[in-house]
């Protein structure tokens, strides 16, 4: 098992910079999640670690060893892709025992291993065939199979469930999370997807435009996040965010109404108010912080999403849990949780609380 | 339910006779080719154009087969054609794969150079080839017609095999580095078994119009022993008759590697000619 470490990684391509600076320490046997929209530099930045991809400036350290310029065999690293990228001229148990056969392993030891990964897996039934006679989900776990049977110092995931249908993919989502709690091992996991980030990860790593944005705890993220990219990216619905002046005692909404603050301090600097749908309460019109009108109402069953229009505001969605009885056209008056707002200054960066 | 079986009787009648249409079409030359190969020599003019002859002889094949020096012609050929198509093969699947797989210096020049040797007639170049292989001391020799097919060949060789290797996913590659190869060795055992359709392919081509090519050959062959079969052939023109006969049965026979050859690859060519059509 590893830890992995990198300081002040650079990646560019000619004159474009698509990492910058990327420090980041991974300690032995945990799962960490790259997150962040298409085109960040997560991908590239997984290719890095795993040796297909140069690494322009900075160190790539395992358990301290600088692993810059060895080959993708000389890492031990095993890397499952979003493609799967199975031989296809070679059926599942070779898939699988592909390492071992270029190690030139016993092959007894290497049919043990195959057999022992594909009863992991489930694949035992299915190990004489072809990848093209297997489905998307039992191609996923041929893919990790031949991961597993590796017994690498880390493993790395390139968006390996984006390819599956909603319901395999939290499936596979749950398998992923149980092998790591059985293998123990590091795993390195780039997704787009913020939902298989907060439900995998120790740490989730957020980049954007080449940068590292915020590295924490799911929860971290979603309570605090540094700056208005995370606070919208991480959490789903997207957080509404509405202009706002700062004063001494908190925050004014466009519409005239002031929010009090006391755990924010600095409030002045405040231009942008953040706030989860999940955080406005629905109250009878009038009552609340603000006045809207029900736009389009979702009823998901266990919640209710209801896009309003806020008077002097704008569209705002609001979430709750069960199931609300408001219709399309409705007069609703909501209330602002002030303990869970976030403020933003001018450059994006969210106000500290004070502790 | 299939479509075909839901569609009207009639179109399908209408297809399978445009599909014969074609057929009869295409095959004719063969046929005919084979109908007066087989024609008593007696026959030929005083029959005509009659489908079938009143009487079949194969005295034709014999004669070309024992007394003319038609299997000489036929060996060069096939020297000629496998050596050709082997090499080539070779060269274009190594150019393939590198303009496929890799970004180097002067990589779209190259590119534009090889694109742009199959834009003139051949013609305007025989002169300075003649040159070349007669200043080489290559001429009448097989040698230089095998060198001359390579060269000429391997452009359209090496697009054929660049988008074999671009049909198959890098992805694969990595993986197989990523499990412990080496590059060459992530080409030997993965990438190279899932380009033995366009190997094939590839092979297949070259092979015909190494076969088949006889302006190259007339101009750089004229001795009896060096000659390949389509020049060969021109031997049963004589100054005061064509014996036609003897041509036609020579061409029968000349078919037959060709259509060994694609016999042989038929499998992989189907495969070939359709891989990356759809993702698998």
């Amino acid at each position: 098992m590893a830890r992995i470490e990198l300081r002040d990684v650079v990646k560019r391509y000619g004159a474009v910079e698509v990492l910058r600076d990327i420090n980041l320490d991974i300690t032995d046997g945990e799962f960490i999640v790259l997150v962040g929209p298409s085109g960040c530099g997560k991908s590239t930045l997984l290719r890095m670690i795993a040796g297909l991809e140069p690494i322009t400036a900075g160190d790539f350290l395992i358990d301290g060893a600088r692993m810059n310029d060895l080959r993708p065999r000389d890492r031990d690293i095993a890397m499952v892709f979003q493609s799967y990228a199975l031989y296809p001229h070679m059926d599942v148990a070779r898939n699988m025992g592909f390492s071992m056969e270029i190690r030139k392993d016993p092959t007894e030891e290497r049919k043990n291993k195959v057999a022992q990964a594909a009863a992991t897996l489930g694949l035992s039934a299915l190990t004489d065939r072809l990848p093209k006679a297997l489905s998307g989900g039992q191609r996923q776990r041929v893919a990790m199979g031949r991961a597993i049977i590796r017994d690498p110092r880390a493993f790395l995931f390139d968006e390996p469930l984006s390819n599956l249908d909603a319901a395999l993919r939290v499936e596979m989502r749950l398998e992923i999370a149980r092998l790591h709690q059985k293998l123990g091992a590091t795993m390195i996991y780039v997704t787009h997807d913020q939902v298989e980030a907060l439900t995998l990860a120790d740490r989730i790593v957020v980049l954007n435009g080449g940068d590292i944005q915020q590295v924490g705890g799911p929860l971290d993220l979603y309570e605090r996040p540094a700056n208005k990219f995370v606070a919208q990216f991480i959490g789903s619905p997207t957080m509404n965010v509405v202009p706002v002046s700062g004063t001494e005692a908190g925050v004014t909404i466009a519409n005239g109404k002031t929010i009090a603050l006391p755990h924010l301090p600095d409030t002045q600097q405040a231009v942008e108010m953040g706030i989860r749908p999940e955080h406005l309460d629905v109250v009878d019109p009038g009552a609340g912080d603000l006045n809207a009108v029900a736009d389009v109402v979702e009823h998901l069953g266990s919640d209710t999403n209801i896009y309003v229009k806020v008077d002097g505001v704008g569209p705002l969605m609001v979430r709750k849990h069960g199931n609300i009885p408001a219709k399309s056209g409705d007069r609703l008056g909501l209330r602002v949780r002030s303990e869970k707002v976030h403020i933003f200054a001018p450059d994006g960066t969210a106000l500290r609380r004070a502790a | 339910m299939s479509v075909a079986a839901r569609r009207h009787p009639a179109l399908t009648i209408g297809k399978y006779a445009a599909l014969a249409f074609y057929l009869a079409f295409a095959l004719f030359p063969l046929y005919w080719l084979l109908k007066i190969a087989i024609t008593p020599d007696a026959l030929i003019y005083s029959e005509g154009t009659r489908l079938f002859p009143s009487a079949v002889s194969f005295d034709n094949f014999r004669t070309v087969v024992f007394q003319t020096d038609f299997l000489a012609y036929f060996g060069n050929s096939l020297t000629v054609s496998l050596a050709t198509a082997a090499i080539t093969t070779l060269i274009a699947a190594a150019a393939g794969y590198a303009f496929s797989r890799f970004d180097f210096m002067g990589k779209r020049i190259i590119i534009a150079l090889m694109l742009i040797t199959q834009m003139f007639p051949l013609l305007m170049i025989i002169a300075p080839i003649y040159r070349i292989v007669g200043q080489l001391g290559l001429l009448n020799s097989l040698t230089s017609l095998i060198i001359v097919y390579t060269a000429f060949n391997i452009p359209f060789a090496t697009f054929l095999m660049q988008s074999f290797f671009d049909g198959i996913p890098k992805d694969l590659e990595e993986a197989a580095m990523m499990d412990g190869c080496s590059r060459f060795q992530a080409l030997r055992k993965v990438v190279f078994p899932l380009t033995l359709p366009g190997l094939g392919a590839t092979l297949g081509f070259v092979f015909t119009a190494a076969w088949s090519e006889l302006l190259f050959a007339l101009m750089l062959i004229s001795k009896n022993d060096a000659m390949t079969f389509p020049v060969g052939l021109l031997t049963f023109v004589s100054k005061f008759s064509v014996d036609w006969g003897q041509m036609m049965a020579a061409g029968v026979l000349a078919l037959i590697p060709s259509c060994l050859f694609f016999i042989f690859i038929q499998r992989y060519l189907v495969q070939g000619l359709t891989s990356g059509a759809v993702k698998g």
